[in-house]
């Protein structure tokens, strides 16, 4: 009774068949706006927990021991502070004389860089090896246990702060050792791939939906195109990999090896899984996406903008090249990087096409054998020392700081083109 | 003036132009797929005179306007039947390239809609497309003060057009239109968007225009078609009702439905 008399209250003027449920409804969608800002936390924590468990590995405590302290070389263990003569000598003093015999028959040593001996020195004579290595967290938040471990398990060793992404990491090639391991041949590898899968997917994928946006006419056939440019676009990378393998790899393969452009020393042993496969089977993997993003792009110029390019008597190449896609270059260019930088993380079909795992040797031309930082990854994260995983997590940091660069890169370009495109 | 081809219908046409119309139509029908937008109109326009068409929104007007530029080719799905004669060539025979329609007909449209250009460059891309080789310093001037805008904008010729304010933006749209010298100038509500003021500048400028070009002018707006036209069209609903002299359309109509709409009754 009371309710129907508040109800006519609040809603005097009605006949009663409208229920005044404000606070109901408000409440309703209060409980959905709680819902979406879960949703939105629970997406922030993983990537929060992404991130803190790669820089968890990639940082920390080491420890190591070595064959000769390098506190009987020099003054604090501090190697660098050595002449070259002393670099020599300690060489000469400490290394068998077969080694040195080899290393001689190298190059004297005497006439050996300063970079070049100091490393001899590190590697031959000290001898670093890694006994054990600490997460970022125990060694900030367990010391005491960490050193408490060290002194009953590897009372010789001596305890470091390592940070496994260093200027050395990133300009060694692939190791046996993880220590001594880096990831330039796979970063310049990927870096490779991928400036092959731009120059290569760019121009394709723009030509191809200028013509499928501005040209194809409205038939079943071009309704038929276009969907399944859709549908390649959703279709698993691994997919492309198998047809990289088949068309790049093998149908091409006196292209894709350099053989019949002379390029490789041996043709009989030269095979198509190099970079140029890598980087084409790439290329087949964004497509789609690079067209999709164009055609989208070009879609949103408005239709008023062409038709007062054509009310001044202009063919339809002329409205295209200088009012549609000036108008729509920021995005049809956003978009290709976004796909690309998207490709840069791919393995699956890199290792269909014949990544090779382990390469010590920078590619030199686009008919080499490739890695790439994901391959890299893969095969460090692989292995059972734990070593090998604090080097993969270094890795992947290096692979999103590139793949980051890109798209600020992408944003950076998208508004200087706008602010050009505004006021032109 | 150069000519790059002596046999185009539409070049000897405009050089010879025997016939008493500037453009005129001959069972011309508009088909949007299914839908039928203009009946069979048969009418023709005069030369040097401002036509005005006025109608209800959806009578086919602007369907009618964009038909005779070949402007609805454009549009998919969009069929036009019957003839087009511009100084009696057809515009949709089949040898004809709608291109070099345009460029004797052209449009100035609803919403200002600049190149988002310099006014310079506004002026000067359809000459330059169109092989203009003449003195561009010339026709840019010459093309705004065509368009009552020289003197506002003679200090920013190189700034964004799109910098300029909607009234001025519509007058460039003009100069743009005249800027490749052609001999029709359809206007598909050309002060719609517009402000009172700009609305009435643009009005007294096309007093001006019809000295050099043909204009024909879709309005919604009565009263603007009183003003500014020497002869009126009445449509509704795809058919051409009513068409004559101004004055006489509106003073004394012969069709009950044209009375009902100048009265205010519909539309």
């Amino acid at each position: 009774m009371s309710a129907a008399k508040s109800r006519a209250a609040t809603d005097a003027r009605g006949d009663g068949s409208f229920l005044p449920n404000l606070g109901k409804r408000q409440a309703y969608g209060r409980r959905w706006a709680a819902a979406f800002a879960a949703a939105t936390i629970a997406a922030v924590l993983v990537l929060g927990a992404l991130v803190a468990s790669i820089v968890n590995d990639a940082f920390g405590l080491v420890a190591m021991e070595y064959t000769v302290d390098p506190a009987t070389l020099a003054p604090g263990g501090d190697i660098e502070k050595l002449s070259d003569a002393e670099l020599v000598a300690a060489l000469e003093g400490n290394l068998k004389s077969r080694r040195l015999r080899a290393l001689g028959n190298e190059k004297p040593l005497a006439e050996r860089e300063r970079a070049d001996l100091l490393a001899l020195v590190e590697d031959e004579v000290i001898g670093w090896e890694v006994v054990e290595t600490f997460s970022l967290a125990e060694s900030l938040l367990g010391r005491a246990k960490v050193d408490a471990f060290m002194a009953a398990e590897h009372p010789e060793a001596k305890l470091v702060f390592r940070s496994w992404v260093n200027a050395r990491f990133l300009g060694s090639s692939q190791s046996a050792t993880a220590i001594d391991a880096g990831v330039r041949s796979a970063l310049i590898g990927t870096l490779m791939t991928i400036l092959i899968t731009l120059a290569t997917a760019f121009p394709i994928g723009i030509a191809a939906a200028i013509w499928l946006e501005e040209y194809a006419k409205d038939n079943r056939w071009n309704r038929f195109i276009r969907v399944n440019i859709y549908n390649l676009a959703g279709v698993p990378s691994i997919i492309y990999g198998m047809l990289g393998l088949a068309i790049f790899v093998r149908a091409l393969e006196p292209i894709t090896s350099g053989a019949a452009f002379g390029a490789v020393a041996d043709p009989t042993g030269a095979n198509g899984r190099t970079i140029l496969s890598a980087g084409l089977t790439l290329a087949l993997l964004v497509l789609p996406v690079i067209i999709i993003n164009a055609q989208e792009a070009f879609r949103a110029v408005p239709r008023t903008l062409r038709e007062s390019g054509y009310a001044v008597g202009a063919t339809k190449w002329q409205v295209v090249w200088h009012h549609v896609l000036p108008a729509s270059f920021d995005r049809v260019l956003t978009g290709a990087i976004v796909a690309v930088s998207r490709a840069i993380g791919e393995t699956a079909p890199l290792v269909v096409v014949g990544a090779s795992t382990f390469l010590t040797q920078d590619p030199t031309s686009v008919f080499s054998k490739f890695t790439t930082l994901p391959i890299q990854i893969y095969q460090w994260t692989a292995r059972p020392q734990e070593d090998f995983h604090n080097i993969a997590a270094a890795a992947i940091l290096v692979l999103l700081v590139l793949m980051l660069s890109l798209n600020a890169f992408a944003i950076i370009l998208r508004n200087r083109l706008r602010a050009k495109k505004r006021f032109a | 003036m150069k000519r790059d081809s002596a046999t185009d219908p539409f070049d000897l046409a405009v050089e010879t132009g025997e016939t008493p119309w500037a453009l005129e139509t001959k069972g011309m029908s508009v088909d949007y797929g299914a839908f039928r937008a203009v009946k069979d109109l048969t009418m023709g326009f005069e030369k040097r005179q401002v036509t005005a068409i006025i109608g209800p929104s959806g009578c086919g007007k602007s369907t009618a306007l964009r038909a005779f530029n070949r402007m609805n080719d454009l549009i998919p799905g969009c069929r036009t039947e019957g003839q087009v004669l511009f100084h009696g060539a057809d515009v949709y025979a089949p040898e004809v390239d709608p291109v070099r329609v345009r460029r004797w007909i052209g449009m100035v449209f609803q919403k200002p809609n600049p190149f988002p250009k310099s006014v310079r460059e506004n002026i000067l891309w359809g000459a330059r497309i169109n092989g203009y080789s003449g003195d561009e310093e010339e026709l840019v001037e010459g093309s705004l003060r065509q368009a009552a805008l020289w003197d506002e904008v003679k200090d920013k010729l190189d700034k964004s057009a799109l910098a300029l304010s909607g009234g001025q933006q519509q007058r460039l749209c003009i100069a743009r239109a005249v800027a490749v010298k052609p001999e029709i100038l359809l206007m598909d509500e050309p002060t719609s968007a517009l402000d009172p003021i700009s609305t009435s500048r643009i009005e007294d400028l096309l007093e001006e225009l019809k000295a050099r070009y043909t204009i024909i002018i879709v309005t919604h707006n009565m009263q603007q078609a009183g003003r500014v036209s020497d002869r009126t069209a009445f449509m509704l609903l795809g058919d051409l009702i009513e068409y004559a002299p101004t004055k006489e359309l509106f003073l004394n109509p012969k069709d009950e439905r044209t009375e009902n709409y100048i009265s205010g009754r519909f539309g």
